[in-house]
């Protein structure tokens, strides 16, 4: 049970080999799905692209409730790489994970708080970025006054736990999941009752972290497009 | 069993930069890559699909609007057609009245004209019958004349021959 993250210091700063391998995976794997399933596209789609085109709108239809598409298409990209990277991130810890010598090196990338917090911050200074250019610096300055000025601590402090919440949650229900797989693995192989006791609630999990995983990735694209509705429309 | 590994940056390491690095170098790369490979194409010929269902429902629409405009057109002709093949019988019919009417008069003047030429000539026939047995007539007397001169017959027979050639003539006449 206990693992350790095979660290590394290079140049006075810390890193971990794990993560960096899991993130390059996730994204080969992401690479791929796209990649193969946008080859010889049609204009009456089939499998694959279906697949696709499938994701395209469901994001498409996340970032319409949030804006006019106007406004909402440009974020489109970033809310499809992010849906998928985040489903793949979350689902890769789940059929097995890979431990060596006492070090953890297969597990989602997801499961890490370094990585889910680096994607928070990356997004709500992507929001920030995005209001203050579409908004200029004064509109953006005077959102924070409102709806009342004497909320304006409120306000700051908001920001900071958006950015908490957005990935601490994801982080949370992510490892969450694995520990309690690991566990299950734990007693699977401690020994053959444990095994026959374990097998089931070990598959339930794996299926209901699935759902999870699938879950948190389109929750995390959908407070993405709502912090960015935030700051970017007018209205509010 | 200690639990210090659940603990938020836990193993004293302090803050990843590296993985933070490599997060953000890792999606950034994702992005960019299939921007360019799978979703600007991917998106391309959604948008091309739009454009080609919203070109085929205006096309449908067009020909719709077309065939009921033709549609109108030929049935339009078709009661003009009707009209005129009408006015056509109905000119036929009265044109063939009219000829017949004609006709008619023509033949009928026609036979006038031959009856009267006819009773013309059958008058002129008549008279010149009658100025020819005159003329016989005369000749026939003046014979009958000479002969008696000729003969010198009894006066009894030249008053006979005289009388019966008065006679003849007579009837003639």
């Amino acid at each position: 049970m206990e693992h350790k993250n095979p660290e590394f210091v290079f140049l006075g700063m810390h890193g971990n080999w794990s993560n960096i391998l899991m993130l390059a995976v996730t994204t080969l794997i992401v690479f791929l799905i796209a990649y193969i399933a946008t080859r010889n596209m049609k204009l009456k789609p089939t499998g694959m692209q279906n697949f696709m085109e499938w994701i395209m709108d469901f994001v498409k239809g996340i970032i319409k409730s949030n804006f006019d598409w106007q406004t909402g298409g440009r974020f489109h990209i970033l809310g499809i790489t992010l849906i998928m990277f985040i489903a793949v991130a979350n689902v890769l810890g789940l059929p097995f994970s890979i431990s060596y010598d006492g070090v953890l090196w297969w597990k989602s990338p997801t499961a890490d708080p370094t990585v889910t917090m680096t994607l928070a911050v990356m997004i709500l200074l992507l929001t920030h970025y995005y209001g203050i250019k579409m908004k200029g610096l004064k509109e953006y300055g005077k959102d924070f006054l409102k709806p009342l000025p004497f909320l304006l601590p409120l306000k700051i402090i908001e920001e900071f736990a958006n950015t908490l919440t957005l990935g601490l949650r994801l982080y949370g229900n992510i490892y969450a999941g694995e520990v309690l797989l690991g566990l299950l693995a734990g007693l699977a192989t401690s020994s053959a009752f444990g095994f026959v006791g374990a097998i089931i609630p070990a598959m339930a999990w794996q299926g209901f972290s699935l759902f999870i995983g699938g879950i948190q990735a389109f929750i995390f694209v959908m407070l993405t497009m709502v912090y960015m509705s935030h700051k970017v429309s007018t209205d509010h | 069993m200690s639990f210090d590994y659940l603990i938020l940056g836990a193993g004293g390491a302090g803050l990843n930069i590296w993985d933070i690095i490599a997060t953000l170098f890792f999606f950034l790369l994702l992005m960019a890559l299939l921007k360019k490979v799978a979703w600007g194409p991917l998106m391309g010929i959604m948008t091309q699909r739009e454009e080609l269902i919203a070109s085929e429902i205006e096309a449908a629409e067009n020909s719709r609007q077309e065939s009921q405009r033709l549609l109108e057109e030929q049935r339009d002709l078709l009661k003009e057609a009707r009209t005129e093949a009408l006015a056509i019988v109905e000119n036929a019919k009265k044109q063939g009245e009219a000829s017949r009417e004609d006709i008619i008069t023509t033949a009928r003047t026609e036979a006038a004209r031959l009856k009267e030429s006819a009773i013309r000539e059958i008058d002129t026939e008549k008279e010149r019958a009658i100025a020819a047995v005159r003329q016989e007539v005369v000749s026939l007397s003046v014979l009958a004349a000479s002969k008696v001169l000729e003969k010198e017959v009894s006066e009894e027979d030249n008053r006979t021959l005289i009388e019966a050639t008065i006679a003849k003539a007579g009837e003639v006449n």
